[in-house]
């Protein structure tokens, strides 16, 4: 059994690091039709950069991103400032350098990763695939017996912040950089799921196609791990399923589907403010343009926030988004179960955290409100305040820096749920509903708590469970995403997410703790 | 201002000071030679195993301690003066109070075995214990066989706590079924055949004779009284704890197992108590023992007289009784009392219900006349305290217990609920034809 793993371990390594050398990888060469055609379609009108390309890139053979993007970027470069220089500013080209190289480098692959797509995805994905399963079938029969298997968590590399640990902390960062800032080096990536991209939208894939694919591929066979490592606990079975039901299908399928049928591409579940964008010019412009699916998602989008959402979590607690629907809780209760255990339970932490989240919160609200005002009136600024510049701020640092590289990337160091506490304002709303009005609390059971401290340990929102429950009290607090691990790890059956009346959801602090108390005495004597 | 000093940074110590900081504004030193801060006894386990770092047992944050004026000394008292209301620490130093709580829990027990004292040989209470755990048993190569001295929880604890390891266990228990003296007999058996599906060899009825030396002085084998000699590093003996209360020898402190309290928690001497583990009772409360070696009586104790301490002289009465555990995988608690056969007495009679298949089970005990419900056990399926407590406080007979009993169930949401098959065998065993009432959230929270 350990020989599978490891051999697993060494095909899952093999197909990473293929995976990770390919965007340096691959041959370039853009013909005259093709580049004629992307000036067309970006409707370019810099003659200097249209000459830089035809002089310089046009049938000629590049080795590699790291040879192409320079060359497209420094052309925009040079063409942008003769022109502004000579005030033709109706010539300035404003599509990014990287974007650009992406854009050509899409068109111009040529070699063996374009041409063997399905076998360089076979040697990518496939084997990643393949090995990351056999790393993780034969635990079936390692675990041994069903029940909680912690073992060894805080001695492994991995899951100690130990090397391994900083080692995935660097892909995954460096992973999120390029998606976010160095698209052009996403092209091969792109290559290997065009195939499934056509099946399913008729378009080549972009480099946001790979990210929503790879997140549904590795969110499927981390999930194959929770069921294995919980398999006692059907709690996390469904709640798994039901997380891996809604990123596979409402966050990949239906809006890659939608694209086919010519309707805007829109994920049902994902609700402002986590979605920052809905309410941005060319959303509302696309949705309106878009005929009656594009005013049912325009009512859909806004149903959802203001009823759908307070509604849910008034009977079932945050947990039904966060825990059981959301994609980013889809990604942290899979990929980063094995990091759940690094967010910090200090008071300290508590304080930042109530901070950040509030303020992020606070910044989509300003900002969407400067949005809908910009729309309604036509004028870009309020208060002097360019409202694009607010939107690309908020773009730039909550939702690509925040909730991408710092949320996902830092999962071995900080856990998995950075995003989830500090920075989301779905959360942050979610939270107020769920903290004053709702029926979700984890009950503590009596006396029972021994104070170990598991709970606390494995609560991937940093929250002390332990602190209430050695005191009887059961918690409600805002930040709890309803993940049900700190039942799960509780030696002593001391905790139970439930849904129940909101009289007595809070309980006193003096409570059955043991003593043979009279508590209306107690009550009496303060 | 008053000064209570505190002998001992456990759960009942600590639980004490903080109660007191609570209710007074007096000056509170707490004196512990065995950690700098309180962490939980209970969690050692973990750290070994793993699934926690030692700074997870930590209840409280570092700073906790200053910001609530309760000062932590580490140090060992030597002796107690209570005339001078002083006591003596090490190396001469001294220290005066105005009320002392002794709250210096346990210590394994030792039954004058040959080599008892060898290296590698060890109980499991401290934190020392711990690190010299981490230190003879790191890994299956240092230590290729431990054997384990005593079946109750510690022992099966110690055993998990190396197979995480996968250390080989050979696992001595003197009765002959696994803590049989605590749980009724189909219990112990599950948890029999739990052990050996843990690779754990499980001998009973099997019992210590010595432990053998090697050159070095270190433990090598253990001979039993089967005549069997096992070669091991590592002997765990974990035969039960008692009170360590040595250093109060000859301090006029009234001794008998453990320090002599009465009610109040108050020992012979005005302005001396004792908590805890180490307390003795002149007279058992109830079906409890007069020392109560339990997590839970520890800090119910420490509530208590902190009340007391600040004025409001309050008895420890502890409530109906209940406790947990966990063996291995399968979790266990108990509300009310459910004795064994070997200690039950003659009106008790017990339900027992055992899943076909999986490791689940209840053992439910009532008054063989008057049917009222007097304890139950179960194990794999996680109940309510507030229901059960309410319940034995209603005399409820045990016919109304299974009838209700979905309402006390506390496991997860999704898990399978075993209720019916309990009253189908319930009903054939008892000629009865009972069926089970569906949950209802109003009883569950009525305060009756």
């Amino acid at each position: 059994m350990k020989a599978i793993k490891n051999l697993g371990l060494i095909i899952f390594l093999i197909g990473l690091a293929i995976f990770t050398a390919i965007p340096v990888l691959g041959t370039f060469r853009l013909d005259q039709g093709t580049f004629d055609e992307i000036v067309k379609e970006k409707n370019i009108k810099s003659d200097g950069f249209i000459q830089s390309i035809n002089e310089n890139v046009v049938g000629k053979d590049f080795k590699g991103m790291l040879s192409l993007s320079p060359v497209v970027s420094s052309a925009i470069d040079a063409a942008n400032s003769q022109h502004r220089k000579n005030k033709e500013y109706n010539k300035v080209i404003y599509t990014s350098g990287h974007d650009m190289a992406a854009l050509v480098g899409k068109k111009s692959g040529t070699g063996f990763i374009a041409q063997n797509k399905g076998l360089m995805w076979f040697f990518t994905f496939g084997l990643g695939i393949i090995g990351a399963l056999m790393f993780i079938l034969p635990n079936v029969i390692l675990l041994g017996k069903k029940g909680i298997k912690n073992n060894g968590i805080y001695h492994e590399s991995a899951t100690n912040r130990g090397w391994i640990a900083w080692m995935v902390f660097i892909f995954l960062v460096s992973f999120y950089l390029v998606l976010y800032f160095r698209p052009e080096f996403a092209v091969n990536w792109t290559f290997l799921v065009d195939p499934i991209s056509e099946s399913l939208s008729g378009n080549p894939a972009g480099h946001w196609f790979v990210y929503g694919f790879m997140y549904c591929v590795v969110m499927t066979v981390m999930a194959v791990r929770m069921y294995i490592k919980y398999r006692h606990n059907m709690y996390q079975v469904v709640r798994t399923t039901s997380v891996l039901f809604f990123q596979i299908v409402f966050a990949f399928l239906i809006p890659e589907i939608m694209v086919r049928l010519q309707m805007p591409y829109y994920d049902f579940k994902n609700a402002f403010p986590l979605d920052y964008d809905f309410f941005f010019q060319w959303n509302l412009k696309e949705l309106l343009n878009s005929g009656g699916i594009g005013l049912f998602i325009l009512v859909w989008g806004i149903v959802l926030t203001l009823v759908i959402v307070p509604v849910m979590v008034y009977f079932f607690g945050k947990r039904w988004y966060c825990s059981w629907v959301c994609g980013c809780g889809g990604l942290a209760e899979t990929l980063g179960d094995p990091y759940r255990q690094h967010s910090s339970k200090s008071l300290f932490s508590w304080k930042v955290e109530r901070w950040l989240i509030h303020g992020v919160l606070l910044f989509a609200i300003v900002m969407t409100g400067m949005t809908l005002y910009s729309f309604f009136t036509e004028s870009s600024t309020i208060f002097g305040i360019k409202t694009q510049s607010v939107q690309n701020t908020y773009s730039l640092l909550i939702g690509a820096i925040f909730a991408g590289v710092i949320g996902t990337g830092f999962y071995p160091i900080f856990g998995n749920r950075v995003w989830c506490r500090f920075g989301c304002p779905l959360a942050a709303y979610l939270g107020f509903v769920q903290r004053f009005k709702s029926r979700f609390r984890i009950t503590t059971n009596g006396g029972q708590c021994i104070s170990c401290g598991n709970c606390s340990t494995y609560c991937e929102q940093g929250i002390d469970v332990r602190a209430y429950a050695q005191k009887g009290e059961n918690i409600v607090r805002s930040s709890c995403v309803g993940c049900g691990i700190c039942s799960a790890v509780c030696p002593r059956g001391v905790l139970k997410l439930e849904n129940g009346p909101e009289e007595g959801r809070i309980n006193p602090t003096e409570v059955l703790l043991g003593n043979d108390v009279d508590l209306m005495e107690l009550v009496n004597k303060k | 201002m008053e000064h209570i000093v505190i002998i001992g940074n456990g759960i009942s110590g600590v639980t004490a000071a903080r109660h007191i900081r609570k209710l007074s504004d007096k000056k509170i030193t707490i004196i512990s030679a065995e950690t700098d801060y309180f962490f939980s006894r209970t969690a050692l386990m973990y750290v070994y195993m793993g699934h926690m770092k030692f700074e997870h047992t930590q209840p409280y944050e570092n700073w906790f301690w200053k910001k609530n004026r309760i000062e932590l000394v580490k140090d060992y008292v030597t002796q107690v003066d209570p005339e001078n209301k002083r006591l003596v620490l090490t190396e001469g130093k001294t220290m005066d109070f105005d009320k002392l709580i002794i709250a210096t829990g346990s210590k394994p027990n030792k039954f004058g075995w040959k080599g008892q004292d060898l290296k590698g040989v060890q109980g499991l209470y401290s934190k020392q214990d711990l690190d010299q755990l981490e230190a003879d048993a790191p890994n299956k190569d240092a230590c290729n066989r431990a054997v384990i001295v005593g079946g109750g929880l510690i022992g099966i604890e110690l055993a998990e706590m190396l197979r995480s390891r996968e250390i080989p266990v050979t696992f001595l228990v003197r009765e002959e079924s696994f803590w049989n003296g605590v749980l009724p007999k189909g219990e112990s058996q599950m948890i029999n055949e739990h052990i050996k599906e843990h690779h754990i060899d499980l001998k009973l009825g099997t019992n210590l004779v010595e432990i053998l030396p090697d050159e070095n002085g270190r433990a090598k084998a253990v001979v039993t009284d089967k005549g069997e000699t096992i070669a091991c590093n590592l002997v765990g003996l974990t035969a039960g704890v008692t009170p360590n209360i040595d250093f109060l020898k000859d301090s006029g402190i009234a001794l008998g197992r453990g320090v002599k309290v009465d009610r109040f928690l108050e020992t012979n001497i005005k302005g001396i108590y004792a908590i805890g583990d180490c307390a003795e009772q002149h007279e058992p409360i109830g079906n409890r023992r007069p020392i109560e070696a339990v997590w839970y009586t520890g800090r119910m104790m420490g509530e208590a007289l902190a009340q007391t301490i600040c004025g409001k002289p309050r008895k420890y009465s502890p409530g109906h009784w209940f406790n947990s555990a966990k063996f291995l995988d399968i979790e266990y608690q108990t509300y009310g009392w459910v004795f064994s056969e070997r200690t039950k007495k003659e009106h008790e009679s017990h339900f027992h219900w055992r899943h076909p298949s999986e490791k689940i089970c209840i053992t439910v005990a009532y008054d063989k006349d008057s049917k009222k419900f007097l304890g139950i056990n179960t194990f794999g399926i996680r109940m309510r305290h507030e229901i059960f407590d309410r319940w034995l406080t209603e005399e409820r007979n045990v016919d109304y217990v299974m009838q209700y009993l979905k309402d006390a169930n506390f496991d997860p949401e999704f898990y399978s609920h075993y209720e019916e098959q309990i009253i189908s065998k319930y009903n054939s065993v008892m000629q009865t034809s009972l069926s089970v009432k569906k949950k209802s959230w109003k009883r569950i929270f009525s305060k009756a």
